[in-house]
């Protein structure tokens, strides 16, 4: 990773020898990527701890409603069965089996009872044999066997009781409360009083939940003691596995039978079997943060696309920018190089070319001295011959000396020839000496001079030249018919603009780079390859630039910038790049 | 009489030939092969016409052109040159002299350079 990105800021900040495309779409991805991780990284972490914080404030938040009304239904069913057990033991502690065993007192207890208390159903006395001699309330149970009844066993080992709910005798739900009571003579007997379980509901209900809710009481055992709307009625087994114990009010998650979770908060009531317990399914109680979470991860969702965009389009800029300038940097070298290595061959040429003249000035004179001893000798065998071969040699020297002369044209100074000139005049003349190679050959030359264009102090019969190379040139490059057209415009401030476009057969690339080199040509016998080295030596001479611009097959552009006013000096430094060449695109 | 040229080149196997085939086109020719040389041989007979080469050693070809001007402001006088009409000091030689010819040159056109400097002189 950090090697990628010390590479990335190598990328950078180095000059490139290449503008391969390949590596700028890595430098992008490289910083995209870079750029994105960045920004989402810190995002991702923010996110991830509120969410966790939100979460846990939530929960608690939620869950506090269900919890508090489950820990007063608590309380209250835990007073309310405390109250009533007491009451029954006071009964037991108050009187003697005797006065109980009376029904007038039972009956005058038990009224008192039901106008003091709600919930109570009915009051009996059992003997330690466990058959009830004392009765009162609904049912007619006196001298019932209870004998082989539970509860009546543990009133008997723990003193007091609750029971669970259970159908009993009667047939219909209810607790028994039971408080056994010792006598000094040994003899223990119970005071059984039955809650109507409707009291339960009351108090289970009394917790007012909203309508997904369910609330109920249910034993150790998982059997119903009050009905519940979603699990079933009193004395049916709850689908549900009972909680841990815990007498503080707990919230734990169960699982119903279909797999939904549920928010339970349960506490278990103290000296009962009794569990009181609130369920909730958990989607609905957490609604709120479910809808918190979604609009948390919607807002993250669109902040890294939102970063993911901006870093894409952001680098996209950065990184074309950076390439266009790295490739105008590579152009601009190569350009100054092209430039370099054009004016090292002209030098190079002229030198060649001067010091080639002594010996071929030697050649020429000796020749012409054997040719005039020929001519003033009298006939010999041969002497034809050998006339002919001296003569080759001075016409040898005649093309060698074009060549010479050229090249030394090249690097020739000139200050002298300055004159005032209108373009179009120097270009009229000029093409006087194509027009009869053009009307034979159904060539059209058109010129186009603005009307504006400003008269230049340059070189007339170098411009002459110029013009001669390059739309013979192009009349060279077209086939018949075709056309060269000549346009002069003002250009940039102190400069004219000549622009040459022919519809020829334009120049590959290959071509196109070695263009301004002398000896390079493509005309075989016809050309000596000097014509557009030269042009430059003169364009160059004249503080101009010269830039070509072809295409294989489609034409050639030949466009030439010229000051108003030359330069002093040999060349114009403040024009770097007097030549280029581009393939059209 | 025939007219008299002064040759002055380092160049001697040019020069010789060249003075020789000037020679037996009818002139009186004088071939030195330096400046030094030249202008000695300017002082002991006066020549119609001098044909100096533009570098020589000792004197430069525009050094002796302007002693033999000193001397002679009319003589006509046609600088030969191996490299164009430039030097490398920036000076045009061509405006003093009465023709400014490349070497190598065609015999005709010096022949004609010359005729047109006799021509022009009265000597």
């Amino acid at each position: 990773m950090f090697e990628q990105i010390k590479i990335a800021c190598r990328h950078l900040i180095e000059v490139p020898d290449d503008v391969a495309p390949a590596r700028y779409a890595s430098l992008r991805r490289i910083m995209t990527v870079l750029m994105v991780v960045v920004s989402v990284m810190p995002l991702l972490v923010l996110t991830g701890i509120n969410h966790v914080q939100y979460q846990h404030t939530l929960q608690g938040e939620l869950e506090v409603p269900l919890r508090g009304m489950v820990g007063k239904t608590r309380t209250s069913l835990s007073l309310f069965l405390t109250e009533r057990a007491s009451t029954v033991s006071l009964i037991a502690q108050a009187y003697s089996f005797d006065d109980l065993s009376d029904p007038k007192t039972l009956t005058r207890i038990f009224r008192a009872l039901k106008s003091e208390f709600q919930g109570f159903v009915d009051l009996g006395l059992v003997d330690e044999t466990g058959r009830q001699v004392g009765y009162v309330g609904p049912y007619n149970l006196r001298g019932a066997e209870y004998g082989d009844q539970p509860w009546l066993h543990h009133a008997q080992v723990k003193g007091a009781f609750i029971s669970d709910v259970f159908l009993g005798l009667r047939g219909t739900p209810h607790i028994v409360i039971a408080v056994s009571h010792m006598e000094e003579n040994g003899r223990t007997w119970v005071v059984r009083a039955t809650i109507d379980t409707a009291q339960l509901d009351r108090l289970v209900a009394a917790m007012g939940l909203s309508p997904d809710a369910d609330a109920f009481l249910v034993n150790t055992q998982g059997i119903m003691q009050t009905s519940s709307r979603l699990y079933g009625g009193v004395l049916h087994k709850l689908p549900l596995p009972v909680p841990p114990v815990s007498y503080d009010t707990s919230v734990t998650l169960l699982h119903d039978a279909q797999g939904q979770e549920l928010v339970a908060a349960y506490a278990y009531i103290q000296n009962t079997d009794f569990i009181v317990m609130a369920l909730k399914p958990h989607s609905a109680l957490f609604q709120p943060w479910t809808t918190l979470q979604s609009d948390l991860l919607l807002l993250l969702a669109c902040s890294v696309a939102l970063i993911v965009f901006v870093s894409h389009v952001l680098m996209k800029q950065l990184v074309n920018r950076l390439q266009a300038s790295d490739e105008r940097r590579v152009a601009a070298f190569a350009q100054m190089e092209h430039n370099q290595k054009l004016s090292s061959i002209g030098r190079l040429a002229a030198g060649v070319a001067h010091e080639v003249n002594n010996p071929l000035a030697i050649i020429n004179e000796k020749a012409g001295l054997a040719l005039d001893f020929l001519h003033m000798t009298g006939d010999f065998p041969k002497k034809d011959r050998l006339t002919a071969l001296l003569q080759g040699i001075e016409s040898s020297v005649d093309r060698a000396r074009n060549i010479t002369h050229r090249l030394l044209g090249f690097a020739r100074r000139m200050e002298a020839n300055r004159q005032e000139l209108h373009l179009e005049e120097v270009l009229t003349e000029t093409l006087g000496f194509l027009e009869r190679e053009a009307q034979n050959r159904g060539v059209t030359i058109s010129t186009s001079v603005a009307e504006n264009l400003p008269a230049l102090i340059s070189d007339r019969g170098q411009l002459q030249q110029v013009f001669l190379n390059i739309i013979g040139n192009a009349l060279a490059a077209v086939d018949n018919g075709g056309t060269v057209q000549v346009r002069c415009a003002a250009g940039q401030a102190g400069f004219v603009h000549v622009e040459i476009e022919d519809n020829g057969k334009g120049m590959p690339p290959e071509v196109l780079r070695h263009i301004f080199e002398p000896f390079f040509t493509t005309k075989q016998e016809k050309g000596n390859g000097l014509g557009m080295f030269i042009t430059y030596g003169i364009i160059k001479r004249l503080g101009g630039e010269i830039h070509v611009a072809s295409e294989d097959g489609k034409g050639t552009t030949i466009r030439i910038l010229l000051p108003l006013v030359p330069p002093e000096g040999q060349e114009n430094p403040a024009l770097p790049n007097s030549a280029s060449v581009q393939e059209k695109p | 009489m025939a007219s008299a040229i002064l040759l002055a080149d380092d160049e001697k196997d040019f020069v010789d030939t060249l003075g020789e085939r000037l020679e037996l086109r009818g002139y009186a020719v004088r071939v030195v092969y330096d400046g030094i040389s030249a202008l000695a041989a300017a002082q002991e007979a006066l020549p119609d016409i001098a044909i100096v080469d533009w570098l020589m050693p000792g004197k430069s070809g525009d050094a002796v052109l302007h002693e033999l001007h000193a001397r002679q402001p009319h003589l006509p006088v046609i600088l030969l040159t191996g490299h164009g009409a430039r030097d490398d000091h920036g000076c045009t030689p061509c405006a003093e002299a009465f023709a400014c010819l490349t070497k190598p040159v065609a015999l005709d056109t010096l022949l004609e350079q010359i005729q047109l400097a006799l021509g022009g002189v009265q000597v």
